[in-house]
Order: structure tokens, then C-alpha cells, then sequence
């Protein structure tokens, strides 16, 4: 994508986080534009996942502010900045263990539904038009990362590659603005890889999803992001595309350890 | 020698030679089985979504059946006693999720029972005083549920079939039909699955823990009732009926903490197994089988089947 000017989706401003005494983020402000893809990267304990946890409102910071949509945001719980339009993938895979993958994908519409409760019981009326419709979308979602094949399987005996596509499935069955992931990577091999990364690439295209996500793997995100975001130690190192990232020379430093 | 055809040969040949005392220790069986179901059913939507085991479900069951009986004595009719009792349940359900639920989210298992333990005797305490201590009798007459029994001839003897029993049943089967759909096809009920097996991901969806919660209790709360009526149209209402309640304890050994049909089924096999035990084995082992027969299953299904029948199997990779 080019450098073009953008409209701002979301900015993160002057953002502290404290357990206790441990400070995981320390005064961090970055912005996100609608329709990139925004990487956030940094060594282990660098307060990644703090920052998404933050965006998503599992966290909520001591100072700081939310902007989404040009207006702030106020605190809110992460099943109310759901319904904003954000959605999200964990780093550990928090799937629902007890269904299959198409019933894992059909709670990503819950907000959506919002027919008649007795319609729904008898599964009568409007309940059986809405149900269609929203399982329509949901197996579109399922063709499109290729995990037809595990359609009906109870997810918790699916390998670890696949559950977590299945759980970008779910994601994207809320069909978010925003879109957040936390190490979509992890654990995988380099082939797996590849294949999530095109289909990020392809998110990010085909359904202009402006996507955030966390990744360890430098040369991934160096393919991936518009533009990167370095944290180090809950402290912003840097913020730009990846070339200037990259010839950043705290950067290189915080990824090489050089003596502190 | 005695005891092996005491064991072996005499209660088989009993259940041959008499078989219309067997249907109906079977039938007997079945109707305490499915009430114990029930019980175990309240037990089971709560264990479920917030994973605490609620040990003030049995105190609900006689909190219900007071209520009812105090509003239609106030000279409410009785189904609208009903409707009222349903209204002050989901005030209840409320109330528990504001002040206890969503102060100790995220605590120990542990904590979580202890709160429970403690709204268990302050609904005690509140209940005695609002309702005084003297036990009465269930109005299930005036709800409009037949009473009386008749006789089903049978193998040249017969087996008596109570309308209580039998309403009993009929029921449990609706209530638990019904809570199988609310599961499988409402938004809220899919709402439940997703909350009892991934809070965070159930966040994440846009899912509101505290409203799951509420519904929950409020469920529960009707399971409590209607367990409360028929429960109470067989004895009389008083606090005693509570031990009943933790006949369900076993139950759920068997059936598993987390599953629905788990209820059902582990409520039947202690039913029917504690009745045709108490029968045909108890002469030999004295009196008093049933008190302890559940109890001794459950023991067996914790050493070799933990998870019970249909119990999430809990795999913790290393």
C-alpha cells in the first residue's frame, strides 16, 4: 500500500499501564490508519500484548487516552468495544473448545443476531431467515481460509495450525473495522506461516479490514506491515515504515541485545 | 455358600418370579431419578457458566417452593404465585451478580464456593425470618397438577402409577427438551456455551459475562421451582428439604459437572439403582441402602471414571 495520506482510525495517546508496581507500558502514542496493516513488535516482555489488551479493554490503563473514529473513547469492557467493530485473535488461541469450527465461527455473528428469543427457540418465522443468512456468511468466511474440510470437527482435537485460523475465522465473522491480532504466527512452521500470511494480506485486500497485529518474526513483518511500531521494555523504540524501522539503530540494537 | 445365592441367585429370581414388583420399583425408581435429575440439572447450568459449584443451589429449590406457597397465601392466585416467584428469582439472580459474581470474577474456584456457601445461609437466615420456620404443604392442587393414583394390572399383580409421579416426569422431560433448544438455538443460549468454555473469547465476540450470568441464575432459579413444587408436593415444605438437594452431589459425579444430559442420565441410574438395590440387596446389608448406595457408586465413578459419563475430560498437556 502507499504512503498516500489516510484517514486516521484509531490513535493510542500517551498510554501508561501499571501491575502494581511493574510498568508494562510507558508513555506509548502510535496511530493506526484505516485500511493498513500495523505491526507491533519488540522483544519478549516488551508490553505487546499489554498494548493490545489495552485496545481491546481487558486492560485499562492508568493514563492515557482512546481515540477511535475521531472521538475518545471511554473506558469501556472488551464485550462493548466489540460492538465498536473491533475483533481479535489471542496469542495462547482462545477457541471454544466444546464446539465444532463452523459453531466457533457462528458465535463471531452473536452480535448480529437479534431476532425474535421464542422465533429463535421454535426456530420459526424470521429466526430461520436470520440463522440462513448469518451461516451463509460464515461458510463464505470458512471457503475463503480454506478450512472447509474441518467444518464439522470439534475444534479442541484440531492441530494448532488450524485452530488458529479457525479462530481468525471467528474474527472475521464479526466482520470488524479493526482488526486485531496477537501473534498469528506463533508455533507455526514456515510453510504455515506463509499460508497465514497471504491470508492476512488477503483480509487486509479484499475486505479492506484495517488490521493490527503482534509478531515476533522480523522478516514476516517486514513483508507484511504498512508500517511498524517498536516497543522495548513498555517504551516506544520507534515508529515508522519498515525500511526506517529496520535501519533504526535502537532498533537493532534492542533486537541484537547490546549491553545495557 | 448362603450369602453367594443371597448375592447371585435369590434377587434375580425374585425380579423373574415377581415382575410387576419389579416395574414398579423400577417405575418408583425412575420418577426419584428424575427429580434428583433436576436437582442436579440447576447445579449443572451454573457449574457450567461461571465453573463454581453452587452450593446454595438446594437452599433456591426451598426458597422457591416458600415463596410460592407465602404469595398464595397472601391470597395471590396460584399461577400468578408463580409468575411472582419468577420475578423475584430474576431480582435474586441480579442481585447475586452484582454483589458477589462480578466482585470475585477471575478469583479461585475455592473463593467463588465459599460465596456461595455464605449466600447459601444468608438465604436461610432471610428465609426463616420472612417465612418462619414451620414447614407446609405444597399447593400443587391448586396449580391444577392431577393427584391420586391408579392401577396398571400387570403380570397378574400391578403396578400403581401416582398422577403426581407421572406429571413429575412429563415435566422434567418438557423442562429439559426446552433448555436443550434454549442451548442450541437462542443467541443467549449460544451465549451460555461460548461463556462456559472461554471467558475471554466470549469477551472478545462481544459477549457480556454479567448478563450471561444473570440469565443463568435465573435459570437455575426456575429449575429450583419447578424442582421445589414436585419435590414439596411429596413431602411437606421445610428447610429439611435442602438435604434432598445434595443428593445431586452424586448425581453429578456420575453425569459430569458440565453436561445437561449427564443430569439426566446420572439422576435416573441413582434413582432406579437405589431403589431395585434397596430391594432386592438391602435385606442382606440391613436397612438404610439408600442413604449410602449413591454415594458408594460415586466413590467408584471418582477412582476409575473422574469425568463422570459425560463430563469435559480435562487433558492438561505437560
Amino acid at each position: 500500500m502507499s504512503s498516500e495520506q489516510k484517514k486516521v482510525m484509531m490513535e493510542v495517546k500517551n498510554i501508561n499501564l501499571r501491575f502494581g508496581g511493574v510498568i508494562a507500558i510507558q508513555d506509548v502514542s502510535f496511530d493506526i490508519q484505516e485500511g493498513e496493516i500495523r505491526a507491533i513488535i519488540g522483544p519478549n516482555g516488551a508490553g505487546k500484548s499489554s498494548m493490545l489488551n489495552v485496545i481491546n479493554g481487558f486492560y485499562h490503563p492508568q493514563e492515557g487516552e482512546i481515540w477511535f473514529r475521531g472521538e475518545k473513547r471511554p473506558s469501556m469492557e472488551p464485550y462493548e468495544v466489540a460492538k465498536t467493530g473491533i475483533a481479535r485473535t489471542f496469542q495462547n488461541i482462545a477457541l471454544f473448545k466444546g464446539m465444532t469450527t463452523i459453531e466457533n465461527v457462528m458465535t463471531g455473528r452473536q452480535l448480529q443476531m437479534n431476532k425474535n428469543f421464542f422465533w429463535q427457540l421454535f426456530r420459526y418465522g424470521p429466526a430461520i431467515e436470520e440463522e440462513v443468512m448469518h451461516r451463509k456468511r460464515c461458510e463464505e468466511i470458512i471457503d475463503f481460509l480454506e478450512i472447509n474440510h474441518i467444518r464439522k470437527s470439534p475444534v479442541g482435537s484440531l492441530p494448532y495450525g488450524l485452530q488458529k485460523r479457525v479462530e481468525l475465522a471467528r474474527a472475521l465473522a464479526m466482520e470488524p473495522d479493526l482488526l486485531l491480532l496477537d501473534e498469528p504466527m506463533a508455533g507455526m512452521n514456515v510453510e504455515e506461516k506463509q499460508d497465514m500470511s497471504r491470508f492476512i494480506i488477503d483480509v487486509n485486500e479484499e475486505f479492506g479490514t484495517t488490521i493490527a497485529l503482534i509478531e515476533h518474526d522480523m522478516a514476516v513483518v517486514m513483508d507484511l506491515a504498512d508500517r511498524v511500531v517498536v516497543l522495548d521494555y513498555g517504551k516506544m523504540l520507534a515508529d515508522g515504515t519498515p525500511k526506517e524501522v529496520q535501519s533504526n539503530q535502537a532498533v537493532i540494537d534492542a533486537y541484537l541485545g547490546v549491553a545495557h | 455358600m448362603d450369602l453367594l445365592t443371597g448375592i447371585f441367585i435369590t434377587p434375580f429370581a425374585e425380579m423373574i418370579g415377581l415382575p410387576d414388583l419389579f416395574f414398579q420399583a423400577l417405575w418408583d425408581g425412575f420418577v426419584s431419578g428424575t427429580l434428583y435429575g433436576l436437582i442436579a440439572l440447576g447445579f449443572v447450568l451454573i457449574f457450567k457458566a461461571s465453573g463454581v459449584f453452587n452450593f446454595a443451589q438446594p437452599i433456591l429449590v426451598v426458597l422457591a417452593a416458600l415463596a410460592l406457597i407465602s404469595f398464595y397465601k397472601m391470597g395471590v392466585p396460584a399461577w400468578i404465585s408463580v409468575v411472582l416467584v419468577l420475578i423475584m428469582f430474576y431480582g435474586l439472580a441480579w442481585l447475586i451478580e452484582r454483589l458477589i459474581l462480578r466482585k470475585l470474577v477471575n478469583t479461585d474456584g475455592n473463593i467463588l464456593f465459599m460465596s456461595t456457601v455464605a449466600l447459601s445461609f444468608i438465604i436461610i437466615g432471610a428465609a426463616q425470618w420472612i417465612f418462619g420456620g414451620r414447614p407446609s404443604s405444597m399447593i400443587h392442587k391448586e396449580l391444577g397438577i392431577p393427584t391420586g393414583s391408579f392401577e396398571w394390572p400387570m403380570f397378574g399383580g400391578g403396578v400403581y402409577f401416582d398422577l403426581l409421579d407421572i406429571s413429575a416426569a412429563v415435566v422434567a422431560v418438557i423442562l429439559i427438551v426446552c433448555l436443550g433448544l434454549f442451548f442450541s438455538r437462542t443467541k443467549i443460549g449460544r451465549g451460555l456455551r461460548a461463556v462456559a468454555d472461554d471467558h475471554q473469547a466470549a469477551l472478545s465476540v462481544g459477549i457480556s459475562l454479567n448478563q450471561i450470568w444473570v440469565i443463568v441464575w435465573f435459570v437455575a432459579g426456575v429449575v429450583a421451582l419447578v424442582t421445589g413444587i414436585f419435590w414439596g408436593a411429596r413431602s411437606d415444605v421445610s428447610f429439611a428439604l435442602q438435604i434432598i438437594g445434595f443428593k445431586a452431589l452424586p448425581v453429578l459425579i456420575i453425569g459430569g459437572f458440565t453436561s445437561v444430559p449427564g443430569a439426566i442420565v446420572g439422576g435416573l441410574m441413582i434413582g432406579i439403582g437405589e431403589k431395585i438395590f434397596e430391594i432386592y440387596w438391602g435385606p442382606l446389608l440391613g436397612s438404610g441402602v439408600e442413604g449410602w448406595f449413591a454415594y458408594f457408586i460415586a466413590l467408584g465413578f471418582l477412582l476409575f471414571k473422574p469425568q463422570g459419563l459425560f463430563g469435559d475430560k480435562i487433558i492438561e498437556r505437560v
